[in-house]
């Protein structure tokens, strides 16, 4: 009597309360992105009868449904005014670039926002076939067309301007095709095209850091002895894209030179170019025997993006890398999805046929920094979608992105940070539900509380239009969600499955079953002969 | 009721005989297991990146957006830096030098040691990042700037250097493995940065430095001083730790020839083959990093990394009992190119009980002589220099020849040497001794003796004696640091004053403890390890030392500072011990759960057949021929008996 709850006591497992019910919610998860936009008419886009309408708001819905347990709703909180004096200056000034830029100045729109405004047909702003031009920050400017003009009211001119906002939102802001990439974790999806495969799988998964790394191949250092200003180049071009997403995740940058290292094919000789080249088939064999010297950051478990410089050694210069067919690509460099990029930067024509060896080059970082820019952008998922015709994209300033390109990037990466941690929450808590003898520490059921806690943050903060408080939660979540799923205490092999703890008892049990069960037998036996009997006597 | 009896035991027995062969075997499976996961732990290093299919790899053309493109266009204009063939080397922040020591030793093998040393003219410990590397390892700068290292000592080391035979070496190290390492004097929490450190060491090079814990890390107080530029001695900030058990081989050899900057492609690398290296008596390879001053005024520190492989040949036996060596034969391999980076790239050969060449001839014959003083000896080697074409002759290859012409010759008797043995019979209480030698002739020095003996061994400090010449011989310090079980190992310190010429003997008695049965390893019968005693001593010496740092020498001679002329810092490794505790049989409490269940079973067997059976008086039984007279009438047709 005694011993029963003794031992109940004693074999139980501590397993902390968990928020099931919040997770369960979890599961099926409803996410609403709300974008404001706001719509501003330059003078002489409205009729003063339109002018008197505006201000006016009007909510644009949108549903997106994935699969039965993902739904998004998207939301557009669309603002019309008429453009203030200042404004209106501002729209004056010559060139589109020097527009954008005043009216950048006037007023910052917050993050996830975007301002479009409409100008007038006549307005030079814009070249003859533009009719859209998109900014380095959050503005567009939109050029009315012709038919506008037959519009009487309100309601007809935003009729007419309807496809075009549109057109600019999707480019600008989220889209489905970004949104549905992003899900791919929560959600399985029918393969598509291989193209857009491609695309999903280039850029890396949302990490919290991303450690950067460039490395020099130096395969002849007795020919070639190369010197690169990488830490200037580093701080004069990759710097300010990084401080630009600083918000999205952290970076690191470092570099190495290594020596004797070569690539993992032998490139051809092409007899009518007199340049050795690399098929476009063979580059998926460069990598491996290079990627074994590489290392990884040792103190840091974040992904590694590798960019390496292959100088090719004296007797196999110039190499050139050809596309599928037969061409040379330009900025003889190719990239690896999710892992990181190569170019082949030729020294052959810095010395002539006499030159005494070794000799000292200075690598031109300038053109190597611009293809690893160009690279790096793909890799961090920077979607540089074409833009349809009539649209005129701003070139990317001194940091390499542009306001809208990152605001893009949180949206896509806001969404994929709360679906990953919610998988992460939800298989967590199916792995504890179905091991019932796992213990589950307090600091366990800490994270998964704070992770639930932030994904619901994160869900609220997307559905208010903060997308910077949004993507921070979500990190949150991340983290705190893989924290507690990897947990070592959590390791289920190390818990005994009950046909083990059986198996230890069975010199026991099987022994003692073997009486019971004759008699068992014996019994039926007897059984079934007095019922035969009991037959006979019957008869 | 007996018959059933019977069948009933001839099934408990054919059920006690599974289940003893179903223990048997689970237990092999057992052992199977923990054997399999000492060999998974050695860890995956985080450098040796896993292989990914090739299928997963689409690379793709990279397209320079025209955006990008521009905007470097852009900068270009204010970049300094333009396209050009330098004429005049740039200053190199960086310098490495390589060099290997060969040195015949008196009892027919060789000895060579090489080093590897990068220096970098960077400042590590002033907190700002380091993060471009060029000659330096990416991977050990990175655990440098991270966990605040100021010096790091790693060695592993294969055999038990046989100081009575060989004399010294350059660089000492114990067997196994032997990690020490400073922190600067920003880290907060040691002991967290240590288990780090050494939890990614492991990753690096590929071995145990994971089972370094709390029970066989030391601070020692004295015996292990900064080698580097230090002004801090807390030694809060040092932790010392040995791994006796650990077994050196390819697996270590390959991330550690990695670090080099040429890799084993070109210098004196090639040589590094590990069929020939492992194949050896004696095998050695570290890594030290310390800070250096960069010049005389020692304003500014640079940062060096010593990589430093030491190997012993045992070419007597394997050469057919004729003496004679080439690095063909050594190594398999000859040289024929330095490596392009190094600034300096030289083979020493240890020429000085060698002057006529009465001992054996060298060939081929080098002009180049050099002196100097190692391990307080004025030492003459012949030099061959690899940077110059001149020494791969025409053949551009070379390959040193050493032809023994007699066997003659002794060695001296080194000044300082010691050795430890266990003592003492049974399994409850032994006795360590430890015997130092002091050859010199004259003269007395101290010496700093450091013994950490894992918590399993109880050491009785009242029993330590310390006698030399069989007089009692009182140490001047003594730093004694108490076990706790399972926590922290013995950790004792003591100076001695070594009299000329004598033998001081140390000792003391321990009791073996009983473990719990999962601390035993899985081979308790082997026994287990005691790491080596440390002997750390100033050696007077026969030729002023040059105190001079910055002047050019030989790697070799310059890896202890000194800091008199009249003396040199030495430190001798004693012999790992291997003791042997009490050790249970493993498979009884599998027993004990059988037999006792079987018993009960039996037990409860009757006692239920006796609760539940009815005992009835039966008729006894026809007797045989009554049986068969019945068959017969049954078969005539008669009415049974």
């Amino acid at each position: 009597m005694v011993g029963v709850p003794l031992w109940w006591k004693t074999t139980e497992t501590y397993r902390a309360w968990l928020p099931v019910s919040q997770i369960r919610e979890l599961e099926k998860l409803q996410l609403q992105l709300s974008a404001d936009v706001e719509v501003v008419f330059a003078r002489g886009t409205m009729i003063p009868e339109q002018q008197k309408k505006v201000p006016l708001t009007q909510t644009h819905e949108e549903d997106h449904a994935v699969d039965e347990d993902t739904a998004l709703k998207y939301r557009y909180e669309t603002k019309y005014r008429t453009a203030t004096i200042m404004e209106e200056d501002a729209l004056n000034k010559p060139t589109a670039a020097q527009a954008d830029l005043s009216l950048h100045m006037l007023s910052e729109s917050p993050c996830g926002s975007l301002v479009i405004y409409v100008i007038p047909e006549s307005s030079p702003l814009l070249p003859e076939d533009v009719n859209v031009y998109i900014g380095q920050r959050r503005t567009a400017l939109l050029r009315v067309g012709a038919q506008t003009r037959t519009a009487k009211t309100i309601e007809q001119l935003l009729d007419h301007l309807q496809p075009q906002i549109k057109e600019v939102l999707r480019v600008m802001s989220f889209s489905r095709a970004d949104i549905t990439a992003a899900l791919s974790d929560r959600v399985r999806f029918h393969p598509g095209s291989k193209e857009s495969i491609a695309d999903n799988m280039r850029a890396f998964k949302s990490s919290p850091g991303y450690e950067i790394t460039f490395s020099l191949l130096n395969p002849d250092p007795k020919s070639h002895r190369l010197h690169w200003d990488i830490e200037g180049a580093a701080e004069t071009y990759i710097q300010p894209l990084l401080t630009k997403m600083s918000a999205v995740a952290n970076f690191s940058i470092d570099s190495q030179t290594l020596h004797y290292a070569m690539l993992g094919v032998n490139p051809r000789y092409d007899s009518s170019r007199s340049a050795y080249t690399l098929n476009a088939d063979s580059l998926a064999h460069v990598i491996n025997p290079v990627e074994a010297r590489l290392g990884s950051n040792a103190a840091s478990s974040n992904p590694v993006l590798n960019f390496l410089l292959y100088v090719p050694d004296a007797h196999h210069s110039p190499l050139y890398i050809q596309d599928h067919h037969k061409q040379e690509v330009p900025s003889n460099a190719f990239h690896s999805p999710r892992w990181g990029g190569i170019m082949v930067y030729n020294v052959d024509g810095y010395y002539g046929p006499e030159a005494e060896f070794p000799v000292d080059i200075n690598i031109n970082m300038a053109k190597v920094m611009g293809v690893f820019l160009a690279q790096l952008r793909l890799l961090l998922g920077v979607q540089s979608s074409a833009a349809p015709p009539g649209f005129l994209v701003a070139p990317c300033g001194t940091a390499g992105l542009a306001d809208w390109e990152l605001d893009r990037l949180m949206w896509s990466r806001s969404v994929e940070n709360i679906a990953t941690a919610t998988t992460t929450i939800t298989s967590l808590a199916q792995l504890l539900d179905q091991i019932g003898n796992i213990v589950i520490n307090d600091n366990i059921a800490e994270q998964v509380s704070s992770a639930v806690t932030s994904l619901q943050l994160a869900v609220a903060e997307l559905e208010a239009g903060n997308l910077g408080f949004a993507l921070q939660f979500s990190k949150e979540a991340i983290m705190a969600s893989e924290k507690a799923f990897f947990d070592p205490s959590l390791l289920h092999l190390l818990y005994f499955p009950d046909d083990q703890k059986f198996a230890i008892y069975i010199p026991l049990f099987l022994p003692m079953c073997v009486p019971i069960l004759l008699s068992l037998l014996k019994m039926a036996s007897e059984a079934r002969k007095k019922r035969r009997e009991k037959q006979a006597k019957k008869d | 009721m007996a018959a059933y009896r019977c069948s009933l035991c001839a099934r408990l027995l054919l059920l006690l005989i599974l289940l003893l062969y179903a223990l048997v075997h689970s237990e092999e499976i057992k052992q199977g297991n923990i054997h399999h996961v000492r060999g998974v732990n050695k860890p995956q290093t985080p450098a040796e990146t896993v292989e990914r299919p090739l299928e997963e790899r689409q690379c793709e053309a990279t397209e320079v957006n025209e955006a990008v493109s521009s905007d470097a266009a852009a900068h270009l204009q204010d970049y300094p830096g333009p396209d050009s063939v330098l004429t005049s080397t740039p200053q190199l922040k960086d310098d490495f030098r390589e060099e290997l020591v060969i040195r015949p030793l008196h009892s027919g093998d060789i000895y060579a040691s090489f080093q590897f040393r990068t220096v970098w003219e960077t400042d590590f410990t002033r907190g700002s990042k380091v993060s471009h590397y060029r000659l330096f390892p990416k991977s050990l700068g990175q655990v440098i700037s991270k966990f605040s290292v100021r010096e790091l000592h790693i060695s592993f080391t294969q055999g038990y250097w046989r100081t009575m035979q060989w004399g010294q070496p350059y660089l000492p190290s114990p067997p196994g493995a032997e990690l020490w390492v400073w922190f600067q004097d920003t880290v907060t929490d040691v002991d967290a940065t240590w288990k780090e450190l050494t939890n990614v060491l492991s990753g690096i090079f590929c071995a145990s430095l994971n089972f370094i814990d709390s029970t066989n890390t030391v601070q020692p107080s004295a015996s292990f001083k900064p080698l580097g530029t230090a002004n801090g001695t807390d030694h809060r900030f040092l932790r010392y730790a040995t791994l006796p058990r650990e077994i050196v081989c390819t697996e270590n050899l390959t991330p550690w020839k990695k670090l080099l900057p040429c890799g084993s492609k070109a210098g004196l690398a090639v040589l590094l083959k590990s069929e020939k290296l492992f194949h050896s008596s004696f095998h050695s390879q570290a890594v030290h990093i310390r800070p250096v001053c960069q010049d005389w005024h020692c304003k500014t520190t640079s940062l060096e990394l010593r990589q430093t492989l030491n190997v012993v040949f045992d070419l007597h036996t394997s050469g057919q009992g004729k003496r004679e060596w080439s690095l063909f034969k050594m190594f398999s391999r000859t040289l024929t190119e330095s490596c392009p980076l190094a600034s300096s790239s030289k083979i020493y050969i240890d020429t000085t009980d060698n002057p006529q060449e009465e001992q054996f001839e060298l060939s081929p014959a080098t002009p180049l002589l050099s002196q100097a003083v190692v391990l307080g000896d004025r030492r003459t080697f012949s030099v061959y220099d690899l940077t110059q074409q001149v020494t791969f002759g025409t053949v551009r290859s070379l390959n040193v020849l050493i032809r023994w012409k007699s066997t003659e010759g002794d060695m001296l008797r080194p000044l300082l040497h010691a050795e430890r043995y266990v003592a003492g019979y049974g399994l409850q209480t032994g006795e360590i001794h430890t015997l130092i030698y002091n050859n010199h002739p004259f003269r007395s020095f101290p010496v700093l003796l450091l013994d950490s003996v894992p918590w399993y061994l109880r050491l009785y400090v009242h029993t330590l004696t310390v006698t030399s010449k069989g007089k009692d011989n009182k140490p001047s310090y003594i730093h004694y640091q108490p076990s706790k079980d399972r926590i922290r190992p013995h950790l004792l310190e003591m100076l001695l004053q070594l009299p000329p010429h004598s033998v001081t003997e140390v000792t003391v008695q321990f009791e073996r403890a009983l473990l719990k049965w999962t601390e035993y390893t899985p081979d308790p019968n082997h026994g287990f390890y005691v790491g080596s005693s440390v002997i750390s001593a100033l050696v007077p010496s026969t030729v002023a030392m040059s105190t001079n740092i910055t002047q050019e020498q030989p790697l070799f001679s310059t890896f202890f500072p000194c800091k008199e002329e009249s003396n040199y810092f030495m430190r001798v490794y004693t012999e790992p011990l291997l003791v042997n505790l009490p050790t249970p049989d493993f498979s009884m409490p599998y027993n004990v759960i059988c037999l006792t269940c079987t018993v009960v079973a039996v037990g409860y067997g009757s006692l239920y057949n006796l609760l539940t059976r009815s005992f009835q008086i039966e008729e006894p039984n026809p007797g045989l021929a009554k049986r068969i007279a019945n068959v017969i009438r049954k078969m005539r047709g008669v009415p049974p008996l």
